[in-house]
């Protein structure tokens, strides 16, 4: 039975996501760069949309949620979106059409390689990006999708718990950030030449949308408009701000002044970390989580990263990865049944078997994403080369890749 | 003493200043500038429509410098800067009559630094 209530915030909820991607991403990750890649950088979120929203349709829906295949990938019968009507389908959201059911989760199809352009910012191939982008949504987003939402899939049979993308989304593209940033290299000059963001109020501009897009992908996430919705949008900014005001109190401490850009990138972690465990906690546990998020993101980016050197640099693999994995396993830690009965207890609430479910579902899908990126990036790079020329790179990707510039001297 | 102005390729503002630094020439001031040699801009597309003679970007150097460092820093510019094609740029060297340190009230050789 579809109920108008519960259609409408789930169509506005995918509207949201969709704005995450952009202008949110893309305007976040655009300021990030140096002035000479923003457009090839808000290139890359752009066309993720335009790419994956077309795949999704034909193919990469039914992968992900089509009936079960060996528990491990969904089959081919909704292909074309064949069946996939205006009649809910109560295997995933009974009181909403499935045809939205369907449109909500191609967002967060969308969004997902979009997080790991910030891993290989300023130095890939556009057409590289393209094939890449596709081959990853094929290959690493709608198997991982299947195995924990999809009916069937063995993780979600397994009882592992993701309400809104910490695994699937986060964990995922993060992990796979870091295996692009490992395979690509550094970009040229990294570590003894500057490379300040070009553009801080963008930065903002987008982590802003992204945050308030956010509430479309956690309390969307309900597939209502109900009491779960509102619980995972009020985990949802509680752990955001949190881990903004952590974040610029750690850099208030370690290095003089609370940063713009701290306190953004701290808020996007926090969002990041709560994802998965948005619907399943309680307002005071996800202060907590929050709290985590920051402390242990900001080792991630500003200390492991400096220590390790290597180039992640839009931090997709710091902030995402570690967060996606920080919030997986906090499920395990506070989640209640008394906040959601469709989920389960964790540690603090009698049940600690739920924190090895969550690490196991983590270590799976962390272990099959860095695996098939490793292997399609250097077949990729054996093809048709992955990194720009060194020429190319200095120069910049607007004019490179795109022809274009975005910024003039004069008028 | 001279003033050293130098147009250069923006991409190659980076190995220019390393050369420099190598020549022991450390101070310069250093601007975005546009401008138009026998280059006669390049094309950017925007709409289908290309767009071409545009001023292109360059980097301006500014460097005042004592007689015996004219050769060396002109020939560290060129160095760096050149790459064989059109558009690398021009080095112009202009006698300057004064130079006073704001900071020290120096004037002349000595204020060149």
């Amino acid at each position: 039975m579809v109920n108008s209530g519960d259609t409408a915030w789930v169509l506005i909820s995918t509207a949201l996501v969709m704005l995450m991607t952009i202008p949110g991403l893309a305007l976040f990750y655009g300021g990030l760069v140096r002035r000479k890649n923003v457009l090839a950088t808000m290139m890359q979120s752009f066309f993720a949309l335009c790419l994956i929203s077309i795949q999704w349709v034909l193919f990469g829906y039914t992968l992900s949620f089509g009936p079960d295949k060996y528990h491990m990938i969904g089959g081919l019968s909704w292909l074309c979106l064949k069946g996939v009507s205006i009649a809910p389908n109560p295997d995933y959201a009974g009181t909403i059409p499935h045809i939205l059911f369907m449109a909500y989760q191609m967002m967060f199809a969308v969004i997902t390689p979009g997080l790991i352009t910030g891993a290989f910012a300023e130095r890939i191939k556009f057409s590289a990006y393209v094939v890449f982008t596709l081959l990853w949504a094929t290959l690493v987003y709608n198997p991982i999708c299947h195995w924990v939402w999809g009916t069937g899939g063995w993780l979600r049979n397994l009882g592992v718990l993701d309400f809104a993308g910490g695994i699937v989304v986060h964990a995922s593209s993060g992990f796979s950030a870091l295996a692009c940033v490992l395979i690509i290299g550094s970009r040229r000059g990294y570590g003894r030449e500057p490379m300040p963001p070009h553009n801080l109020p963008l930065v903002i501009i987008g982590a802003g949308l992204l945050w308030f897009g956010w509430f479309g992908f956690n309390a969307g996430s309900a597939l209502g408009a109900n009491g779960l919705a509102a619980t995972a949008l009020v985990a949802t900014n509680t752990a955001a701000a949190a881990a903004a005001l952590v974040w610029m109190c750690i850099e208030w401490k370690v290095a003089g002044k609370p940063t713009m850009l701290g306190g953004a990138t701290g808020a996007v972690a926090g969002l990041a970390t709560i994802t998965p465990a948005a619907g399943f906690v309680s307002p005071m546990s996800s202060i907590i989580i929050g709290i985590a998020a920051a402390v242990i993101c900001y080792t991630a980016v500003a200390v492991v990263k400096l220590k390790l050197a290597y180039d992640d640099s839009l931090d997709a693999f710091g902030v995402h990865g570690i967060g996606g994995v920080v919030g997986t396993l906090a499920v395990g830690i506070f989640a209640q049944k008394a906040i959601n009965a469709a989920g389960n207890d964790g540690l603090l609430f009698g049940n600690p078997s739920q924190f090895l479910i969550q690490a196991l579902g983590v270590i799976a899908v962390v272990a099959y994403s860095v695996a098939v990126t490793i292997v399609l990036l250097k077949v990729i790079d054996a093809v048709i080369g992955l990194r720009v020329t060194d020429d190319e790179e200095v120069i910049g990707l607007d004019i490179t890749q795109h022809e274009e510039s975005a910024y003039t001297l004069l008028d | 003493m001279k003033l050293i102005i130098a147009i250069i390729q923006p991409h190659k503002l980076e190995k220019v200043l390393e050369e420099l630094d190598s020549e022991k020439i450390y101070l310069k001031t250093v601007t975005n500038a546009i401008g138009c040699g026998r280059q006669k801009g390049h094309t950017e597309i925007y709409r289908g429509r290309k767009e071409t003679g545009n001023l292109l970007k360059k980097i301006r150097l500014e460097i005042a410098v004592n007689d015996e460092f004219v050769k060396p820093t002109v020939n560290a510019i060129i160095k760096a800067a050149r790459s064989g094609s059109i558009g690398d740029g021009k080095i112009f060297v202009i006698n300057l009559e004064e130079c006073h340190d704001v900071h020290t009230g120096e004037t002349g050789h000595v204020a060149i630094g």
